[in-house]
């Protein structure tokens, strides 16, 4: 698991700058993250903050986590309460882990501490991810009547040497089947897909994307594989066992992907992200726009925002400490940063240089402006948009985003 | 009866009114390695001017890196007391004055300074290796000025020593009989008192008009921090007294002596020195340069009608670019050689600017040794972390408008229509065993070399003559012949002009544009060699752009070889939420800061380590080959 980044510690009852009291928040929305680490079995490849025991002792064990979780839910209302943030929830994502390792039940029970304590707004967007194999037909129609709207099936690959080598254990038949169940219980349906894995060829790409894509879904994220150390794939790669991903190979991939998708009409919004018209995903937009998001949950990161100015701050890792500290009464966070006015311009170049609308040449330095010709000559950055005072990414411009960002922040 | 006189007879020895006849100057010609300094250390145990628990580990070498290489870069005069009974048992002290020579090539001048100041030389050899290149170098410079020759074996103690080989090896060099060659150890001190004898009774007493106007030769001179220029002469005639007012004969610059005194082998102020007479001079001055190694000095008053010789500038043959690693260090690189200078009159700079490696300096040395030890001062003393560009060797072009360029910088060999280039030579002597002389000849005519003669010193030992271009030995080849020969050749190399060659500059370009530092001036043969050389290790080492970059090297407008840095494709983290943020945007700082260390050539932003990588493999990569 990547580790914590340095920070500065949190007051004990989690409570958050008094400044933000002052300023108004850098968007209208409130995200809530919820975040499940548990799995049934860890990925070869997968450095997030995830558990396969059920019992981990203290009160992190799978069977009471939901309670712990929803004890941060009440501590985020007092807390963004306290300088006037607290306000209904716009989306809220369930991530993790598997949270479709918990019994809906439990899903249901974070959600309804969520609307107890921050309220949900009319139409909000509340979606789960979900494994194909761990979900069925029953429970698809629990979670939303339970109040889901939404969920997002980790896919990853429709060919099974990529799936094994990916440590997936479902049967790629199982997906367009998971999706029907999920459309027919009345739920927006995302798949995810991973691209680059050891042994993976252009072909068996394109026979993934063109099955996913054939589900019907409206919504499709796709990543290029990262192998992380510290994972069971790195120390493959590290002693020769599996190849290294290749990012030329990846960035033929990717314009495959793009390619398809739009044939299929799901548009690019963000560069690992294509989706109908209307089906974006509004919780990962937040994040995109530095709007408010709590994260809930070990390791969980969350953000707090004001126009020039912001503060994150992160969960501990483990399931006991983080649910023991919340039973004690105080604040699960490890760490937190303080943004400064350069921070908050950095991360939003950053974030929204990601995104199909771009961001306005307005928001950028003198150098970062005097940049974009460049850029635009370089093919990097649309021409189009930049005449009016966007910069949007080309497709070769979304591939090299972030040497593009580097030269719009210099 | 001790050999070190007692204080009636030690009287007749005082400093600065020493009769000529029982004084006795010589030096110790030796190689590296080969004892020079144990055997000092022990003559000035034996004579009693250093007790033994002032001892240090070989006592004139007296920097750290001297002491570590095991040579001495400057040389220092001890002045010592031995009592000898003569054949009719009277007891005499005398005063020998020991004179500590540099022992390489690059010092060639001072070398012949230190001999100038000798009557006598102890010619020392390593009992198990036999005589080395640089040591028949410096012999052959002091038959030349008539020194007596005193042939000894040294480490006679350790188990591979042949000293009967060698000791015919040796008569054979300075003519005379294997007997007649001494046989010391300076580790257990075996025959160190006799050859002290020896030196009393062979070398000749110094002459000189002790009423003509004082002449005296500068033989070395010293930067001390706290005493300024300390600079050692050799009186040839007349005297000199402290509080007088000397005339250095090639500046007119005169000075007021401040102190003047022997060396035993700490300073000692004396009333003056006389004829014959090793010491030093204190004149408050702070730069080496006013006190120039060979000039004369004489009395401002009584001064001299003629100098003793005709003093010479050091000439700079090897030029390097020294940079900073880190560019914010070039104001303490400045400030270090400009310390260095003072101690070093050999040093020549001038800044100098690179597009690869930003601000530096173009340093001229006197050889590589000097570059290696230049180098390694400022490192090590300093704490700087350098990178040095290719050594060069200065090259004179005459264009057919007949105009002429000095280039001590490839990148600014000229161009256009050049009518000839000349570059410098030198006369090499290698000694070693017989059997790797084809792979010396096989080595020299790689490196354009002319053989000009081969003599057998034994049967297994040969000496080999050639003619080299300059630029061809400073680079690597005393590492090639080294590894040859299994360590066993030695070099000795001397100037001997110039030579028209059919040279070529080689320029790297990126993307079009130059890369100064990787220009090079090199035989039209070679060109081609180095230029895919250089092409591939920067295709290596450069980091892919966002655009293809080719790689040329070029002659003139002529390519003569390409390789191509593909375009970087994919640079986008797949995923940016939550915590991947706050590393993303820590990266993305750490990487500009790291684009603040990055060369910008044309528009490709190329890593300084990159540029520091391909100069310092060039090297590496030519040793393997």
């Amino acid at each position: 698991m990547p580790a914590l980044p340095d920070g500065e510690p949190v007051p004990s009852d989690g409570s958050l700058p008094e400044w933000l009291a002052d300023a108004p928040p850098a968007a209208e929305s409130l995200g809530l993250y919820l975040h499940v680490p548990f799995c049934r079995v860890r990925c070869g490849y997968c450095d997030f903050t995830t558990y396969t025991a059920a019992e981990l002792g203290g009160g992190g064990d799978r069977a009471t986590y939901a309670a712990a979780a929803s004890a941060e839910v009440a501590l985020a209302a007092r807390a963004l309460g306290a300088v006037g943030r607290a306000r209904p929830v716009g989306t809220v994502f369930l991530g993790g882990g598997t949270p479709t390792m918990l019994p809906p039940g439990d899903l249901a029970r974070m959600l309804l501490a969520v609307r107890d304590e921050l309220g949900l707004e009319p139409g909000a967007e509340v979606t789960t991810e979900a494994n194909p194999d761990s979900v069925d037909a029953a429970g698809l129609e629990a979670l939303a009547a339970a109040g889901f709207t939404r969920v997002s099936f980790g896919m990853q690959s429709a060919v099974p040497h990529v799936l094994a080598t990916l440590d997936r254990t479902h049967d790629p038949e199982r997906v367009p089947q998971v999706v029907g169940w999920a459309r027919d219980a009345g739920l927006a349906v995302s798949l995810d897909l991973i691209y680059g894995t050891p042994g993976e060829s252009v072909e068996d790409w394109r026979r993934s994307v063109e099955a996913a894509l054939e589900t019907g879904v409206d919504h499709l994220s796709a990543y290029a594989l990262v192998v992380e150390e510290g994972t069971r794939m790195g120390a493959l790669v590290r002693r020769g066992f599996l190849d290294a991903p290749d990012p030329d190979d990846q960035a033929t991939k990717y314009e495959l992907v793009d390619e398809l998708a739009s044939a299929a009409g799901l548009a690019w919004y963000e560069v690992s992200n294509w989706a109908r018209p209307g089906a974006a995903c509004r919780h990962n937009e937040a994040y995109w726009r530095s709007a408010d998001w709590w994260g809930v949950g070990p390791g969980a990161h969350s953000h707090v925002g004001a126009p020039d100015a912001a503060v994150r701050w992160w969960n501990v890792k483990h399931p006991r400490p983080y649910a023991e500290r919340l039973a004690e009464g105080g604040t699960p966070a490890a760490g937190r940063e303080v943004l400064g006015a350069d921070d908050v311009r950095l991360e939003r170049v950053l974030l929204g240089a990601r995104m199909a609308d771009g961001l306005p040449v307005s928001a950028l330095s003198a150098a970062g402006r005097e940049a974009v010709a460049g850029l635009v000559a370089d093919g990097l950055v649309a021409g189009r948009d930049a005449v009016r005072g966007r910069v949007v990414l080309t497709r070769r411009g979304r591939l090299l985003a972030d040497a593009v960002v580097r030269a719009l922040t210099d | 009866m001790s050999p070190i006189p007692s204080a009636a007879q030690t009287a007749r020895i005082t400093p600065a009114a020493t009769p000529p006849e029982l004084l006795r100057n010589f030096c110790i010609i030796a190689h590296i390695d080969h004892g020079k300094s144990t055997l000092a250390d022990r003559m000035l145990q034996l004579t009693g001017v250093v007790d033994d628990r002032a001892m240090r580990a070989q006592y004139l070498d007296r920097m750290e890196i001297e002491r570590e290489r095991g040579i001495t870069i400057k040389s220092q005069a001890v002045r010592m007391p031995w009592a000898v009974v003569d054949p009719a048992g009277v007891t005499s002290a005398y005063a020998l004055n020991m004179i500590d020579t540099p022992g390489h090539v690059d010092f060639t001048y001072e070398v012949s300074r230190s001999l100038a100041a000798c009557e006598g030389a102890v010619l020392l050899v390593d009992a198990a290796q036999g005589i080395e290149a640089q040591t028949l170098a410096n012999l052959y410079l002091a038959m030349e000025q008539d020194l007596h020759i005193i042939p000894v074996l040294n480490k006679i103690d350790l188990p591979a020593a042949q000293p009967e080989r060698y000791a015919e090896e040796l008569a054979g060099l300075v003519g005379g009989d294997p007997d007649d060659v001494m046989r010391v150890s300076g580790k257990t001190g075996e025959g160190v008192a006799a050859l002290l004898d020896r030196i009393v009774a062979e070398v000749p007493h110094p002459v000189g008009d002790p009423d003509a106007a004082a002449r005296a030769m500068i033989f070395d001179s010293v930067y001390d921090t706290y005493r300024g220029v300390v600079t050692y002469v050799r009186v040839v005639d007349g005297h000199l007294s402290p509080r007088e007012r000397i005339l250095m004969m090639s500046t007119r610059a005169t000075h007021e002596l401040l102190e003047i005194g022997v060396i035993a082998p700490e300073p000692n102020p004396t009333q003056g020195l006389g004829v014959g007479e090793v010491g030093y001079l204190i004149t408050g001055v702070k730069d080496v340069r006013h006190s120039k190694v060979g000039d004369t000095v004489t009395n401002q008053s009584k001064p001299a009608a003629a100098a003793l010789a005709e003093y010479q500038d050091p000439k700079p043959m090897v030029f390097s670019g020294l940079y900073p690693i880190d560019g914010s260090d070039y104001p303490d690189l400045r400030d270090a050689l400009d310390k260095l200078k003072l101690n070093d009159a050999a040093l020549a700079y001038e800044p100098e600017t690179s597009v690869a490696l930003g601000f530096g300096f173009r340093v001229g040395f006197l050889g590589l040794l000097h570059m290696e030890i230049v180098r390694e001062r400022l490192e090590r003393e300093f704490d700087l972390d350098l990178i040095s560009t290719a050594p060069n060797v200065v090259y004179t072009v005459t264009m057919e408008d007949r105009t002429v360029a000095t280039v001590t910088n490839p990148s600014e060999f000229p161009g256009g229509r050049i009518s000839e280039v000349r570059e410098p030579v030198v006369r090499a002597t290698i000694l070693a065993p017989s059997e790797y002389i084809g792979a010396i000849m096989e080595l020299c005519q790689q490196r354009r070399g002319d053989l000009l003669g081969m003599d057998y010193l034994s049967p297994e030992r040969v000496e080999m003559r050639y003619m080299l271009p300059l630029a061809e030995i400073v680079f690597d080849f005393f590492d090639q012949l080294k590894s040859r020969t299994k360590g066993y050749a030695s070099l000795d190399y001397e100037q001997a002009g110039d030579q028209v060659a059919d040279l070529v500059k080689v320029d790297i370009l990126l993307q079009g544009e130059q890369v100064d530092a990787f220009s090079a001036i090199v035989h039209k043969d070679k060109a081609y060699a180095y230029g895919v050389m250089m092409a591939t290790k920067l295709k290596e080492l450069i980091p892919r752009q966002q655009f293809e970059v080719p790689i040329q090297a070029a002659v003139g407008a002529r390519v003569i070889a390409r390789e191509t840095v593909r375009a970087l494709r994919k640079d986008v983290l797949a995923k940016c939420y939550g915590g991947d943020i706050t590393r993303k945007r820590k990266l993305l700082e750490k990487q500009k800061e790291g684009k603040k260390r990055m060369k910008t050539i044309g528009r490709v932003d190329v890593p300084q380590e990159a540029f520091i990588a391909a100069l310092s493999t060039g090297a590496e990569g030519e040793k393997k080959k």
